[in-house]
């Protein structure tokens, strides 16, 4: 049994209430930070920890924080993203949605450390439950005098606001998040000046995604060096999946990084292993935007070592043999899923959330969509395959935010990988036509 | 003062200068071409992604390159910053690529466009696109409106731009459109019924880059290279009241403003000067204006365009034969 740290307390009946996550040990981490340590304490205790951002760059947390520009008069602010929309996700909605006293709990600890006295949560415009189970959760821990003013007795205050986003996935870029809390249009900025300088209401502004906020709590109550010792080299802690695709349990699952991949998808614990006995085909680590692996390279590295569950292992040979840990949407498909056509479906995801602003992104999806269309339903040509890798090749790199990246390497990577299964699509179009046809790998075994 | 290199070129700029602006203090073939950022317009930039260029030297104290290639419009220079611009292979080759991009939904219709002969994209194209297209799907398409009593809007040809939307924010006072919808079904729209109109609305055809807006009072009267710009002026109480007057003999066929070497206006001018005053006896002309741009209307100057490269075999050749 891997350790929980997040999910601890998950099975105690009515967890979702404040009084039952007070009565299992909640809030003392507001309790340690605000009455026994100084902010830059608890700066200190999370840059120790090596906790590193859960949203999907990997960026270690306090560090973050430390950038923070603290010698403005103006009000700083925390901002926790939670606009998980990442075809794949779904570990912050479960979070949310189960036990919504750990984030506030780690809001108001953040908030403390970075000298916040207003902090929003941006919540996906579709969360409707999740939006009132955090504005309840908030109503609350004010009730009971952890939110307002004068908390628990110190000169320290805190507001915490909930806020509706209108669904759209750019707005989980923290850029785009802040105008669109700004109540203007979700486009990204142009950086610099990056949040940390000039975000909310141009002020200095720190963006944490859920699962990131909500570690700090259990880091201030066990201390960060001991939260460091969970994990592998700079992977620390423990990190929330979310297992889907073609397996026998899908769900959300807190592992300690490091833990190998394989394990993860067989062992009865965690995935329990491929759903009908099939063969498994090629795994998505880290949510939709992060490279397609093949099943030979999910499992072991192009070295032949074991593959693990952490940040650098999963990135281990690039972006020729590796991928990224990603946001942990763990998508698996077995031995009859069709690539092209899951690549498609993603391609048409990125088509439709491009925000519009910078020429590569906003013409590259749209175009690179339309080629995949053609592909999947039989009418694609063989230049069309060397086409895309070119389309993805000019976006990547060349947009305003990670979006443009997002829509390229899935595309890319499926390409290297499974090449043959687009030339098939290519070259057998009758058969791809064909709306009663077998699963595509069965085919390709009959006609390659 | 902060001392960058562009392109082997040595330039003092203030701090705080973008990248971009320091080019344009040297001038010449190392300006990156900028179809989104208007140095007059606040907030511009950093959209087209045209001017991207490469940052070999991040500064003199953190020599690092970045990792990426930058939009130089919106980048600051920092002191002893290395800028590759025409001297990197990758900076044309990402260029080359924006090209296509902007290309692939553009419906290419230049020979019935007003703007051809002074279009940003086309001279962008000239210099970086390609022969052919490979792009053999269905274009997006949009109906041509009209958003104002005096301007059509072509959304087919439009690039995203903003700039109308900037000016519109910050010279003509009071905004009724803006983008609407996102990715490429974005448009430029108003707001249900409404239209354009204040004193100095016109000027979002000036600042087009495209022939997405353009001017009704002049479309199909006559091609651009077929006219002759003249400075002129007149007594104004709403504008600086200079212009250009692009005429035909003695008759004026529309006003612009004037427009500098990177095809900026150098002072925006009101509604009246533009649309109202067609008549000779309106202006006190000056004399012809040369235009400096890439354009057909600065009379053949497709001819001494060189298409920018690092290999030069056409010089080796003459000097050969020599």
């Amino acid at each position: 049994m891997g350790r929980k740290i997040l999910l601890e307390h998950i099975d105690v009946p009515g967890i979702k209430t404040f009084d039952v996550y007070r009565a299992n040990k909640g809030y003392s981490a507001v309790e340690k930070a605000l009455k026994t340590m100084s902010p830059d304490e608890v700066i200190e205790e999370v840059k120790k920890s090596g906790l590193r951002g859960r949203g999907g760059a990997g960026f270690p947390t306090g560090l973050k924080w430390s950038f923070l520009d603290r010698k403005t008069n103006n009000p700083r602010y925390l901002v926790c993203n939670a606009d998980e929309s990442e075809p794949g996700t779904f570990k912050d909605r479960y979070l949310i949605d189960h036990i919504p006293h750990l984030l506030i709990e780690g809001l108001i600890v953040s908030s403390y450390a970075l000298g916040c006295n207003a902090t929003f949560v941006y919540v996906r415009g579709e969360f409707k439950t999740q939006i009132g189970i955090l504005e309840q959760a908030v109503a609350e821990a004010r009730k009971a005098g952890f939110l307002g003013k004068n908390i628990l007795g110190t000169n320290y205050s805190l507001e915490i606001y909930v806020h509706s986003g209108a669904g759209a996935y750019i707005c989980g870029e923290e850029t785009a998040l802040l105008e669109s809390l700004e109540g203007k249009r979700g486009n990204p900025r142009i950086k610099p000046p990056f949040p940390a300088v000039k975000g909310l209401y141009d002020c200095p502004t720190v963006v944490n995604n859920v699962e990131t906020l909500a570690a700090v709590g259990p880091i201030i109550n066990m201390g960060g060096p001991e939260y460091a010792k969970i994990g592998i080299g700079r992977s620390t802690g423990t990190k929330l999946i979310s297992a889907c695709g073609n397996i026998n349990k899908p769900g959300v699952y807190e592992i300690e990084l490091g833990l190998p991949v394989s394990e993860f998808l067989f062992s009865e614990e965690y995935c329990g292993g491929i759903k009908g006995g099939k063969q498994l085909k090629a795994v998505i680590p880290g949510g939709s935007s992060v490279p397609v692996l093949p099943a030979k390279l999910i499992t072991t590295t192009a070295a032949g070592e074991p593959r693990l569950m952490s940040y650098e292992s999963l990135a281990e040979g690039g972006f020729v043999s590796g991928t990224m840990m990603g946001s942990g949407g763990f998508i698996v498909y077995d031995a009859d899923a069709c690539m092209v056509r899951s690549t498609w479906n993603f391609s048409r995801f990125y088509h439709h959330e491009s925000c519009g602003q910078c020429s590569p992104c906003r013409e590259g999806t749209g175009w690179m969509e339309k080629v995949l269309h053609r592909i999947e339903n039989g009418h694609g040509r063989q230049e069309d395959i060397d086409l895309l890798v070119s389309i993805a090749a000019k976006i990547e790199g060349n947009t305003i935010c990670p979006l443009g990246d997002a829509a390229a390497w899935p595309v890319a990577s499926a390409i290297r990988h499974f090449r043959e299964e687009f030339e098939f699509h290519v070259n057998y179009p009758e058969l791809v036509r064909d709306p009663k046809h077998q699963p595509i790998s069965k085919l390709a075994q009959v006609h390659v | 003062m902060f001392k960058v290199t562009i392109d082997n070129i040595t330039v003092e700029v203030e701090p705080g200068t973008t990248i971009l602006n320091a080019a344009r203090k040297i001038g010449g073939e190392v300006v990156p071409p900028a179809m989104c950022y208007y140095s007059k317009l606040k907030g511009s930039g950093g959209k087209c992604r045209t001017c991207l260029v490469k940052v070999a030297q991040g500064s003199a104290a953190d020599p690092r390159p970045m990792p990426k290639l930058v939009a130089s419009c919106s980048t600051p220079v920092q002191d002893g910053m290395v800028v590759q611009n025409i001297t990197s292979p990758e900076v044309l080759a990402a260029r080359k690529a924006i090209v296509e991009f902007l290309l692939i939904n553009h419906p290419l219709d230049c020979p019935v466009c007003d703007q051809a002969g002074e279009c940003d994209l086309q001279d962008l194209s000239f210099k970086h696109g390609l022969e052919a297209t490979r792009y053999i799907e269905e274009k997006r398409e949009f109906d041509v409106v009209d958003i104002g009593e005096k301007i059509k809007l072509h959304m087919n040809r439009c690039i995203l731009c903003y700039r109308c939307v900037y000016t519109a924010d910050q010279i003509a006072g009071k905004r009724v459109h803006g983008v609407m919808y996102r990715g490429d079904t974005a448009e430029i729209s108003t707001l249900i019924s409404q239209n354009i109109n204040s004193d100095f609305s016109g000027n979002v055809i000036d600042v087009c880059p495209v022939g997405a807006l353009t001017d009704r009072t002049f479309r199909f009267k006559s091609r651009v290279w077929f006219l002759n710009p003249m400075n002129a002026h007149r007594d104004c109480l709403k504008c600086s009241g200079k212009v250009t007057a692009w005429m035909f003999g003695k008759e004026i066929y529309r006003v612009t403003a004037r427009k500098d070497q990177f095809g900026e206006v150098e002072e925006f001018i009101c509604d009246e000067c533009r649309f109202e005053k067609k008549q000779t006896s309106d202006w006190v002309i000056e004399g012809p204006r040369h235009i400096e741009r890439n354009s057909v209307i600065s009379a053949n100057h497709y001819e001494k365009i060189k298409k920018p490269s690092i290999i030069k075999p056409l010089e080796e050749k003459t000097e050969k034969q020599e």
